[in-house]
């Protein structure tokens, strides 16, 4: 393979990214191999469920018990799931790959090996634009992504001198999506993690639950002085959340310059993160140094479809995060930070469309990000448990807009909707919680108060800033449901100022 | 091509060989007169040639993504010389 490599080295980080040392400021350089669960009923390559939770040993054939004389046969969903990743990451899409065996002896790995793509990945070179605060865009460029086996799951603490293993994972499918050293900081890494989950998740092709073990990742950290050569990296195994990949990578990257700053050198090896006490340790075994053995898996010929395949999965993606972003940004006239925020679940960017539409895009938005996102924060829920549907917050901002309610009466609105159901309109009408435009009601009010207070009315008439105070009790004595503006209107008449 | 002996310990460890020290100089004879037969295959000239990946002119079979196997503990664990609750037990291994 002889293509002209693209520089390694893209970026220096941004200052304020830099970590103080003794010796100046240090650069971190990360690059991720992300292990993300492909979503299929059955494994890569054999019939047996994927289903999470089941008895030990349940979903596993004798094929992922690896008994003499099984075959494995590819399941052609992961195949398509794959194509479809690799389109979502703008990737190129190999239209011939090839099967590879990774040997390695671990109980939880029947085989022996582990079927992989080495030679010939599925998916090449693509990118992933990642926003890491909403002012900040990087890009993070795909080296390639591969399909290849899950192993089983041992378990060590059942008896002093026994390993119990369940081969359920064993052979269930995983996308391995390899980055380029691109990646400048703990929260690039997690951002870009969190990205490469919305697309997949967005996709169908991963469901990315970090608890059930879907997206796993393999860090690899070096550190540099800014722009200067790169250092010795060290790989960190098997992060299992984007919280722990960001701070695996400080406390990997605070690690290393300690000891260069000691006078000491960086041993390339592998590490494992201890989240309990926040360091990184050296993998006891040192697996051989990695002799891993690929060769060619001669139970499987290499893996071939045409440009109609790929056409047809091309045609059939659904509209991906950037590009929907976008369009909420054009169509609702929101801010890059709104859109963003409610496009990264696709069930989010859904719940927010059927608001916002036929209606103001940026109140919309305003009511699904503070209110609804407010609110299921708290009670950690998801929104598609929301108990206040999309059509009933959709009515709740029609009676602010037709004037029937006011925004303050709209919010108490919202939490019984939320507590006790029923229809936002038929709730407004029978509790009695309209709007008061009836200027008559409203200037006896006014009058009461300014009757009531003729002090303060004296300091409004010297300093009109005191008029919230009026305007606050006006809405107290009418229970909120006074139309703020004829209150504002009324009493600057009737205080002159 | 050839190995020393180094090589055959380092061989018969990656795949959990275990081998006396009296096993070693006969093992390297052995691999090194296998590794001679293979080395005729060196005179052929491949320059150009595709790598061959079937002797038939073959393409890759796929199956459908439809659950049809698994649900077999005691089929699967029936030759395991230890097994409980479904589980494989072998002796501890911890990383």
């Amino acid at each position: 393979m002889t293509h002209a490599a693209a520089p390694l080295d893209i970026r220096t980080a941004d200052p304020k990214k830099l970590i103080a040392g003794a010796t100046g400021d240090w650069e971190i350089i990360c690059g991720l191999e992300v292990h993300a669960q492909v979503t299929s009923q059955s494994k890569l390559f054999s019939g047996a469920s994927t289903g999470f939770g089941a008895e030990a040993n349940s979903h596993v054939s004798l094929v992922d018990a690896a008994m003499p004389g099984m075959l494995p046969v590819l399941n052609e969903e992961c195949v398509r799931q794959a194509v479809r990743t690799g389109l979502g990451l703008k990737a190129e899409i190999n239209k011939r790959s090839t099967f590879d065996r990774k040997n390695y002896f671990y109980p939880d790995l029947p085989q022996g090996y582990q079927i992989s793509q080495f030679k010939s990945p599925i998916v090449g070179e693509g990118e992933v634009v990642v926003d890491v605060t909403p002012s900040e865009q990087i890009k993070v460029r795909i080296e390639r992504l591969h399909l290849e086996q899950d192993a089983g799951k041992s378990l060590h603490d059942q008896s002093p001198t026994l390993s119990f293993v369940d081969l359920n994972r064993s052979g269930v499918a995983l996308m391995e999506i390899v980055s380029k050293p691109d990646i400048r900081s703990a929260d690039e890494a997690r951002a870009y993690v969190t990205k490469l989950r919305s697309i997949m998740r967005y996709l169908g092709t991963c469901d990315g639950n970090m608890e059930e073990g879907s997206l796993r990742a393999d860090v690899n950290v070096s550190v540099r002085k800014p722009g200067g050569a790169l250092g010795t990296r060290c790989e960190i195994k098997n992060v299992n959340s984007i919280r722990f990949i960001g701070q695996a990578i400080d406390a990997e990257a605070r690690r290393q310059i300690a000891i260069l700053e000691d006078g000491g050198a960086i041993v390339q090896e592998t590490r494992l993160f201890d989240p309990a006490r926040g360091e990184t340790r050296a993998m006891r075994s040192k697996e051989e140094a990695h002799d891993y053995r690929y060769f060619p898996d001669p139970d499987l010929l290499p893996l071939e479809f045409d440009d109609a395949f790929i056409a047809a999965l091309r045609d059939k993606l659904p509209e991906l995060p950037d590009a929907k972003k976008a369009r909420f940004m054009a169509d609702y006239g929101l801010t890059s930070y709104d859109a963003g925020v409610l496009v990264a679940e696709r069930e989010a960017a859904d719940y927010f469309e059927a608001v916002a539409r036929g209606r103001d895009g940026k109140l919309a938005a305003n009511w699904v990000i503070n209110e609804l996102f407010g609110r299921l924060n708290k009670e950690g829920l998801d929104i598609v448990h929301a108990p206040v549907s999309a059509a009933s917050l959709g009515a709740i901002i029609d009676l602010i807009g037709s004037g029937a309610i006011s925004g303050k009466i709209a919010k108490d609105l919202f939490e019984i909707v939320w507590t006790e159901g029923g229809d936002p309109a038929k709730i407004v009408a029978e509790r009695g919680l309209q709007q008061v435009t009836d200027t008559g009601a409203i200037s006896a009010a006014v009058d009461a108060i300014i009757a009531a207070n003729p002090d303060k009315v004296a300091q409004a008439q010297a300093k009109p800033t005191m008029l919230g105070w009026f305007v606050g009790q006006v809405m107290k004595q009418t229970g909120g449901k006074a139309n703020p503006q004829s209150v504002n209107e009324l009493l600057k008449q009737k205080l002159g100022i | 091509m050839s190995v020393d002996q180094a090589t055959v310990r380092r061989i018969a460890r990656l795949a959990r060989l275990s081998l006396s020290e009296a096993d070693v100089a006969p093992l390297q004879g052995e691999l090194n007169a296998i590794l001679k037969f293979v080395e005729a295959l060196e005179s052929v000239d491949v320059d150009g040639i595709e790598p061959m990946t079937s002797v038939m002119p073959m393409k890759l079979r796929l199956r459908a993504d439809v659950v049809n196997d698994g649900e077999n503990v005691a089929g699967v664990t029936k030759n395991a010389p230890q097994s409980e609750d479904g589980f494989f037990l072998v002796p501890k291994v911890v990383e």
